[in-house]
């Protein structure tokens, strides 16, 4: 098995495994963030650049660096590579300019973005951004539109990641949803504004990295972080039934599916578990969930966490 | 007098038609290949040709044909990419639309070669009416039996197509060419895989410029060691030349590689001067993608030698004083010329064609459009170029594809070497009005 040395901490992992998941497997601040990469979608990533890495040597037999930076979440390991992510000064510019791209259409709005406290843009920006914007012109602004009875998307916020495509083009049997047009004003629609109308397509405001796409039946009922996220399960036909009810004392204010540290759901949630059963009765629920993201969104939750020295 | 290898009889009337076109030596080469010539002796003639791609990037076709992989049982596709969009760009045009039946005979020489009995034409969907042209010849081709089963009894078969795009410049990189083709959006894929492993339909695949492929004509016909006697050093062969801007003689021209800078802009055999006897000021070598020259960096290098038109002296003092041979998209400008204006009317181009698949390019080149914007009409600020410098050195070499190197590099060469005309612009507006339109705006509307 390869052996890659990122950062100078050394891991060995199984042929074809990127430098992303290769840093994931160390963990800690060397992982590079990543925007649009999503490890349960197929095709995912390269997009949005923040994860791009400096390789410093090749490989055992050619040691030469390569010439350019390069996406971690698409760069196979090889063999004695090594990579600088946080120990590369170039590497940490390129990523403040991207963040810097990246928000300068992205309103700066956040306090009244429903998305706020477990925004990755807004993690992204307050590790890697500047703190003000040398950007002085209008931004690129839509309509809010209803993807159905479940779904809003406001493009306003959209940073252009693809996940959503790729989950509905993945996850649900119809393809109704894509994106249109080029450059800046490209955007993510539904074939001619149709609703998208399956069981799993509220998955698509799980991968949302941003607020994008938004739950329309827990729009501006609380902030993220006044809620008590709990494991919960249901006997559910369709889905696993294992999610995340979001709560204020007994109330079940939304239902998410489990992220990962990353912000990544592995066991995708249907429709009716997430929109449809709000009631305490329809769940059981498991005990506090605990939320190991670097973010706001982390605090404030029933969990003590012991700070343990790595 | 320069060669001509791929232009020799383009003027000749009904030279597009198959009878005229067989009577001046067409087909030879086909018939030459497939009766004494082994698939590989055709590669090892390109090899020896040193032919290099036409399309803008001069990598070596020969050694971009043997990275194909060839599996057993799979297809091999070859295609040619005609969606010429480069702003500046025209020769393809000119190639396909009077002398199709050299890029027909290309692509049958080289598809023998590559094992490909499959090959699209993908063509720019502006070019409407080349499309008939080009699917002309071809019939014509299938009728007198140089495409479809078994051409010449050599056991070889080979279709070819003609796919229009729906005008978009990014279609043109070829991994979006194969994704549009596929008829999906034509978004650039992550690489690796290249096409050769995974192509087309997730096929092995060579990609060529229009040019390149016609080339192929040539080399077999003549063999690959006299191609490589014209020209200089590792530029061998003839390119086409799409000169235009401010000059007494644009057009599509065929030189040797090789031929000096200033005898192509200022002989009467080719450019014939710059119009109205006016001075030169600039020159973008390359089409819009390549870095932009002054004048006294035009003809000569900054190590005092004389420039000539080849991949290697274009080149010859990297980003500080040279530029690239491109696709051959040559343009002039004199010395009314505004290469503020210019270089904003560039970043449009490339604002407008991003696919806005990755963040740098699709937000970067809109932010460059409308700084460049502001200092075009006077608003503009001195701290702008800086601006501009930075936001293009942050798109550079961070993106998917190589659009957002084209998108950076016009901007910073223009900066690096016209700073002063930009801060005139932020300095006196008024006066840069007045010579670009003619006219000073109102006040009010510049403050």
């Amino acid at each position: 098995m390869p052996k890659v040395k990122i950062d100078g901490f050394e891991v060995e992992v199984p042929e074809g495994t990127t430098i992303l998941n290769a840093a994931r497997q160390i963990g800690g601040d060397i992982v590079p963030p990543a925007m649009c990469y999503y490890s349960s979608l197929k095709g995912s990533g390269g997009k949005c650049r923040t994860c791009l890495v400096k390789v410093t040597k090749g490989s055992a037999n050619d040691a030469r660096p390569l010439p350019k930076l390069v996406a971690s979440c698409q760069t196979q390991v090889l063999d004695g590579m090594e990579v600088a992510n946080i120990s590369s000064d170039e590497v940490l510019n390129a990523r403040r300019g991207v963040v810097e791209f990246l928000l300068i259409n992205h309103p700066l709005d956040c306090p009244i973005c429903d998305q706020a406290g477990e925004c990755h843009l807004q993690d992204l920006s307050f590790e890697h951004g500047l703190a003000d914007t040398r950007y002085e012109f209008e931004r690129r602004t839509f309509e809010k539109i209803d993807i159905g009875p479940y779904i809003k998307l406001h493009m306003t916020r959209c940073i252009l990641c693809y996940r959503c495509v790729y989950t509905a083009q993945q996850l649900t049997p119809e393809r109704v949803h894509g994106v249109i047009g080029r450059g800046d004003h490209a955007e993510i629609s539904t074939f001619i504004e149709k609703a998208i109308d399956n069981d799993f397509s509220g998955n698509v405001i799980d991968v949302c990295p941003v607020g994008a796409l938004t739950d329309r039946t827990f729009r501006f009922k609380s902030r993220v972080w006044f809620l008590k996220p709990m494991d919960a399960h249901r006997n559910c036909e369709k889905c696993s039934g294992k999610a995340v009810a979001w709560m204020y004392g007994n109330e079940i204010f939304r239902v998410t599916g489990r992220k990962d540290q990353y912000g990544e759901v592995h066991d995708f949630i249907c429709n009716t578990c997430r929109f449809e059963k709000k009631a305490l009765e329809d769940w059981t629920i498991e005990g506090p969930r605990d939320i190991d993201r670097h973010s706001v969104i982390s605090q404030n939750h029933y969990e003590n966490k012991t700070v343990t020295v790595k | 007098m320069s060669r001509k290898l791929l232009l020799e009889h383009a003027h000749i009337d009904g030279i597009n038609g198959y009878e005229t076109y067989r009577k001046h030596g067409g087909y030879r080469a086909v018939e030459k290949a497939l009766k004494s010539m082994a698939p590989a002796d055709v590669l090892e003639e390109v090899k020896k040709s040193g032919l290099r791609g036409r399309g803008g990037a001069g990598f070596p076709t020969g050694m971009k044909w043997s990275f194909l992989a060839k599996p057993e049982g799979v297809p091999r596709y070859l295609l040619c990419n005609a969606d010429e969009s480069e702003p500046g760009t025209f020769k393809d045009r000119y190639l396909m639309e009077k002398i199709p039946h050299l890029l027909v005979e290309g692509m049958i020489l080289s598809a023998y070669a590559l094992g490909a009995n499959t090959s699209y034409i993908y063509i720019r969907g502006e070019y409407s009416w080349i499309v008939f042209i080009l699917e002309k010849a071809i019939s014509e081709a299938y009728a007198k039996g140089w495409l479809g089963k078994n051409i010449l009894g050599s056991g070889f078969d080979c279709d070819l197509y003609v796919n229009p795009g729906a005008g978009a410049y990014i279609c043109g990189e070829e991994t979006a060419l194969i994704e549009s083709l596929e008829g999906k959006r034509g978004n650039p894929r992550i690489k690796p895989p290249f096409p050769a492993v995974k192509g087309l339909w997730q096929c092995p695949t060579v990609v060529n410029n229009v040019e390149t492929l016609a080339a192929v004509v040539p080399i077999v016909n003549e063999g690959g060691e006299a191609y490589a006697r014209i020209g200089v050093g590792r530029s061998t062969g003839t390119k086409l030349i799409s000169a235009g801007g401010n000059i007494n003689k644009p057009g599509v021209y065929e030189v040797e590689l090789g031929l000096s800078m200033e005898e192509f802009i200022f002989s009467d055999e080719w450019c014939g001067g710059i119009k109205n006897g006016k001075r030169l000021k600039a020159c973008v070598p390359g089409g819009s993608s390549v870095p932009i020259l002054p004048h006294y960096l035009v003809t000569k290098t900054a190590a005092g030698e004389d420039r000539l038109l080849s991949y290697e002296s274009l080149a010859d003092g990297g980003f500080e004083s040279g530029s690239m041979l491109g696709s051959g998209g040559f343009i002039v400008y004199d010395e009314d010329q505004c290469v503020v204006r210019n270089t904003w009317n560039f970043t449009r181009f490339y604002h407008h064609e991003s696919c806005g698949q990755c963040s740098p390019c699709r937000e970067g080149t809109g932010w460059m459009e409308k700084v460049l914007e502001r200092l075009e009409n006077g608003k503009g600020k001195l701290s702008d170029m800086d601006l501009l410098v930075e936001v293009a050195k942050k798109i550079e070499g961070n993106t998917i594809c190589p659009l957002g190197d084209a998108a950076a590099w016009p901007v910073a060469s223009a900066i690096r070497h016209f700073r002063e005309e930009f801060e005139w612009h932020v300095r006196e507006p008024e006066a840069c009005m007045q010579r670009n339109y003619g006219l000073v705006k109102e006040k009010a509307e510049l403050a």
